[in-house]
C-alpha cells in the first residue's frame, strides 16, 4: 500500500483526528442556500462539504413514468471532479448509481408522496469535498432540503456511520478510517419514528460487535438530528417572527 | 404503468398469511424454496456454476486474465463482479447497460466476497505493480423469480470454488502462461441470506410475488465463523432496530444451512468428476 496504513487509534485511545470513539466531527447545516431550488441545504461534516437541492413537486418528464397514486422521488448523488484526491470523472460511476438508489430509498419512507400524485420530486446531491461518510451527510442534508421545500414529511431522516478501526468501534468515520479501517456501517434513521431507512455494512463484525456498532450509529443519528432541527428553526423561526410580528 | 390495484389486493392477502406464519407457496416464514447447485456448466469459463432457488435461475462464469493492479494495491490481484439482467429472464428486464438494480446486485455480491476475505488477492499477484490476475465474476440472471441476491451470491461463490487458473511463470519481465492449472484457494464461504419484511413479519427468501409487495428487505452475508461481513437494506420501507437484530440472527442460522448445502454439493461434484 502506498503511504502505508496510518495508526488509527493511538495509545490514548484517540482517533486519527483526535476524536474519542463515539465523538462526531463538527457539523454545520445551512438551510435555503440556493436561489433557484424549491428547497436546499448545505452541510459541512468534518471536511465533507455537500450541497443538496430539491426541485418539486413538479411536472414529470418523461410523462410515462408518472405514478397515478403518488409522486415519483428521484435522486442523484454526484461527486464533483475536484471533490477527491485524484480527479473523478464526472460521468456517474457504479458507486454513484448505487448510492443514488440507497439515498432515495432512505428518504422515501419519510415523504408523504401520496399527496402529490403524477408529479416528480427531484433531489440533487453534489459532493463538493469528500472526506468519508458522504452518503450519510447527503441523507442528513437532503431531508433538511426537503423540509425547506415545504414537502410534508413524517420525520427528518438522519444518517451516520458506525464502524471498526484498529479493533475499536467508532462513529462518523473520516476518509482515512473508512479506507484503512476494518468496517464501515452507514445507518439512516427516523428518530421520532424509531425506524431505520438505510443500512449497509462492509467488513467483519461478530454478532455482539454488530449490535453494539448499530446502537452507536443510532445514538450518533439522534445527536445529528438536533443539528437538523436547529438549522430549520434558524431559518423558519426567523420567518415566523416576521410574520406574526412578535416573539 | 401496471395498475396498483392487484398489487394492493395481493399485499393484503400475503400480509394476512404472514401474520399467521404462512406463505402463499406453503413455506414457513423461514424456509427457502428448493435449492439446486451445479458446478462447471460453462466449458470455456475458468470456473462456473448455476444456482436455482425455486424458479429463480442464475448462472455465473468466472474468467481470469492478466492485467494491471490498482495503483494503491500493487501487490494484489483484482476482483471484478458484474451482473447482467438479460432480457430473456423477465418481462421487466430490458436490453441495455446494467441499471441501478443490476449495479447494486453486483456491488453487494462483490462486497460479500471481498469483505469475507474469501479470496487471497495477494496470491493473485504475478509481478508487483505490473502484472496480476484479474478475476472477472460475471453474474448472468437467466430466470427472475425473486431473491436474485442470494441466488447470485451463492452462484458466484460456487463458481469461484470451481475455478482454476493457469500457472504463470515469470522470466525476467516476461510472463509465460503454462498449460498447468491450479485451483483458486478460498479461505471462507460467505453466504447471503435475504430477509423481507411484510407488515410485522420477516420472511426468508422472498419469491417474486412476495418481493412485489414487500416493505423492504435486508441482505446479510455471514462468514463460516458466524460473523456478519456485509449488509444491504433495499426497497423503500423501514425496519425497526429489533427487526434488524432478529434478521441478523435469522441470517446467521440460515447461512449455516446454505453453506453446508453448498459444501455438500461441491463434494458430490468432485466425487463424480
Amino acid at each position: 500500500m502506498s503511504g502505508g496504513k496510518p495508526v488509527l487509534i493511538d495509545e490514548r485511545g484517540l482517533r486519527v483526528d483526535g476524536r474519542k470513539p463515539d465523538e462526531l466531527r463538527p457539523i454545520k447545516i445551512e438551510v435555503g442556500v440556493l436561489a433557484n431550488a424549491n428547497g436546499s441545504a448545505y452541510i459541512e461534516q468534518g471536511k465533507n462539504k455537500l450541497l443538496v437541492a430539491v426541485y418539486g413537486p413538479r411536472e414529470l418528464h418523461p410523462k410515462h413514468l408518472a405514478l397515478p397514486d403518488r409522486a415519483l422521488l428521484r435522486c442523484r448523488y454526484h461527486m464533483a471532479p475536484f471533490s477527491v484526491e485524484e480527479r473523478k470523472s464526472p460521468a456517474p460511476s457504479r458507486r454513484e448509481i448505487e448510492l443514488s438508489k440507497v439515498i432515495r430509498e432512505a428518504l422515501e419512507p419519510a415523504i408523504l408522496l401520496d399527496r402529490f400524485p403524477r408529479t416528480a420530486i427531484d433531489v440533487f446531491v453534489e459532493v463538493l469535498e469528500a472526506d468519508g461518510g458522504t452518503r450519510c451527510a447527503a441523507v442528513t442534508a437532503a431531508s433538511v432540503a426537503l423540509a425547506d421545500a415545504g414537502i410534508p414529511m413524517r420525520d427528518l431522516v438522519v444518517a451516520c456511520a458506525a464502524g471498526k478501526v484498529d479493533g475499536q468501534l467508532v462513529v462518523d468515520l473520516c476518509d482515512a478510517e473508512d479506507k484503512y479501517g476494518e468496517v464501515d456501517m452507514p445507518v439512516a434513521y427516523m428518530p421520532s419514528k424509531g425506524v431505520v431507512t438505510l443500512l449497509q455494512m462492509d467488513g467483519i463484525l461478530t454478532r455482539e460487535e454488530f449490535e453494539k456498532a448499530f446502537k452507536m450509529a443510532i445514538l450518533a443519528c439522534e445527536k445529528i438530528y438536533e443539528f437538523q432541527k436547529e438549522a430549520l428553526r434558524r431559518k423558519f423561526g426567523a420567518v415566523q417572527e416576521e410574520v406574526s410580528g412578535d416573539k | 404503468m401496471i395498475s396498483k390495484v392487484p398489487v394492493n389486493l395481493n399485499r393484503a392477502y400475503l400480509l394476512d398469511l404472514a401474520s399467521k406464519g404462512a406463505r402463499i407457496d406453503g413455506r414457513s416464514l423461514s424456509d427457502y424454496r428448493p435449492i439446486s447447485i451445479e458446478f462447471g456448466i460453462a466449458g470455456k469459463a475458468d470456473g462456473s456454476a448455476g444456482v436455482k432457488i425455486g424458479n429463480t435461475y442464475v448462472m455465473v462464469g468466472v474468467k481470469a486474465e492478466i492485467g494491471m493492479p490498482f495503483p494503491d494495491t500493487p501487490d494484489e490481484g483484482v476482483l471484478m463482479v458484474n451482473a447482467e439482467f438479460v432480457p430473456l429472464a423477465s418481462p421487466s428486464f430490458e436490453p441495455g447497460p446494467p441499471d441501478e438494480n443490476a449495479i447494486e446486485l453486483a456491488r453487494v455480491v462483490d462486497r460479500g466476497i471481498r469483505k469475507s476475505e474469501a479470496l487471497d488477492l495477494k496470491e493473485l499477484c504475478i509481478i508487483p505493480g505490473k502484472k496480476v490476475w484479474m478475476i472477472w465474476v460475471d453474474i448472468y440472471v437467466l430466470d427472475y423469480n425473486g431473491n436474485l441476491m442470494d441466488a447470485s451470491a451463492l452462484a458466484a461463490l460456487a463458481a469461484l470454488m470451481n475455478t482454476s487458473i493457469p500457472v504463470a511463470k515469470v522470466e525476467g519481465d516476461e510472463v509465460i502462461i503454462t498449460e498447468e492449472r491450479k485451483p483458486l484457494q478460498l479461505r471462507d464461504y460467505p453466504i447471503a441470506v435475504t430477509i423481507g419484511k411484510i407488515g410485522d413479519s420477516l420472511i426468508v427468501d422472498p419469491s417474486l410475488e412476495e418481493e412485489s409487495v414487500l416493505d423492504c428487505r435486508l441482505t446479510i452475508f455471514t462468514t463460516r465463523d458466524g460473523n456478519t461481513c456485509a449488509l444491504q437494506k433495499s426497497f423503500s420501507g423501514v425496519f425497526t432496530p429489533e427487526e434488524i437484530l432478529k434478521a441478523v440472527d435469522l441470517a446467521i442460522g440460515k447461512g449455516k444451512e446454505l453453506r453446508s448445502k453448498l459444501l455438500e454439493a461441491y463434494e458430490q461434484f468432485k466425487g463424480s468428476s
